[in-house]
């Protein structure tokens, strides 16, 4: 196995996994508890990646920068900072603790 | 942008406007951390080719994440792990998908384009959104924004890569974080969806150690499927139908 059939093989199935809900017909979304399920997937996903991105690496979990990148970052939201201010802050905070430790 | 300037009757423009705005910043914001994609696929052995084609083709940055943080550790031996996680974490996107179809409407080709820009960012922003037309708007504008920014810096990334060394000395990962953070904030008004968020949180973690990269992201699924169904901690029966987050 290359890893042009690593990068081919895994781009087509990610892309085939995106078009397969385009074929689902939607008056399954119409009835509560489906809809309800895919608005808490969106939520479950989104807070599993925001943990891992910041407490894993590869399968240790790893204190380090990201925590006060990522509290300072909710802070900001909670002030209604913008998006993009937001993430160059983090970046910039977890730079700057990395620097001096 | 002049907006105290319009009057009240063009307020729906104002909320097409502030849409398309949020939709770009998004984009913008994206592109920070496709740079730290771009070095880290160069450092874990993938060329500027190969790099380029993940970021245009699979486009689902949890997935391209996933891939070169397996063929880092593991080589090319590892190979079928680096998929099989690119493809479970790839997965999620296909429920974003059944929750997109409705917005986008018809025809083969724009629902094929639609598939293509499936990806967290552009379900988020457009599931903000109060009516289905500034849905429509918030998927495509942010769609088209991510994926330019995207591929664009992914490049720059990967050219970069050598240069940058470590790009975690830049805090980019934490970037990325960061980033996903703002697309649940907005989703977290309602007791609901915050419990499920920290259940999600704590079964990512817990799981982390014991089971393959990808994994722990999926499992956190459940949480959202069992308080779903069961639907505990009960949200305000307006806000259940499919156009509302029940956040925004």
């Amino acid at each position: 196995m290359t890893a042009w059939h690593v990068v081919l093989i895994a781009s087509i199935a990610c892309v085939a996994l995106k078009l397969v809900g385009y074929g689902v017909p939607a008056t399954v979304l119409e009835r509560p508890t489906p809809a309800r399920v895919a608005n808490l997937l969106t939520v479950a996903l989104l807070s599993a990646l925001i943990a891992v991105q910041t407490l894993a690496r590869g399968t240790a979990i790893e204190l380090d920068a990201r925590i006060p990148a990522l509290l300072v970052a909710a802070v900001l939201y909670a002030v209604r900072v913008p998006f993009v201010v937001v993430v160059l802050a983090a970046a910039a905070v977890a730079a700057a603790v990395r620097a001096v430790t | 942008m002049g907006e105290a300037d319009v009057p009240d009757a063009a307020s729906a423009d104002g909320a097409r406007g502030r849409t398309i705005r949020a939709g770009i910043a998004v984009g913008l914001a994206t592109g920070a951390y496709g740079i730290s994609f771009g070095a880290l696929s160069v450092a874990a052995g993938l060329d500027i080719w190969q790099t380029a084609v993940l970021s245009a083709v699979m486009f689902t940055g949890g997935s391209q994440f996933a891939l070169i943080g397996v063929l880092a550790s593991g080589g090319l031996a590892a190979g079928p792990a680096a998929i099989g996680s690119a493809v479970l974490l790839g997965s999620r996107n296909a429920l974003y998908s059944v929750r997109m179809s409705p917005v986008i409407g018809s025809g083969w080709l724009r629902r094929l384009a639609a598939g293509w820009l499936t990806i967290d960012e552009s379900t988020a922003v457009a599931t903000a959104q109060s009516t289905p037309p500034l849905q429509r708007v918030g998927f495509w504008v942010t769609g088209i924004s991510v994926f330019v920014a995207w591929n664009a810096m992914t490049l720059v990334g990967a050219f970069l890569g050598n240069a940058l060394g470590d790009v975690r000395q830049y805090g980019l990962d934490a970037a990325a974080a960061a980033a996903f953070l703002g697309l649940l904030w907005p989703r977290l008004r309602a007791l609901q969806p915050v419990a499920v968020a920290v259940g999600a949180a704590v079964v990512a973690v817990v799981l982390t150690p014991v089971v393959p990269p990808g994994i722990p992201v999926l499992a956190a699924a459940l949480v959202a499927v069992v308080v779903g169904i069961a639907n505990w901690w009960p949200q305000a029966p307006e806000q259940l139908p499919v156009n509302s987050t029940g956040a925004a």
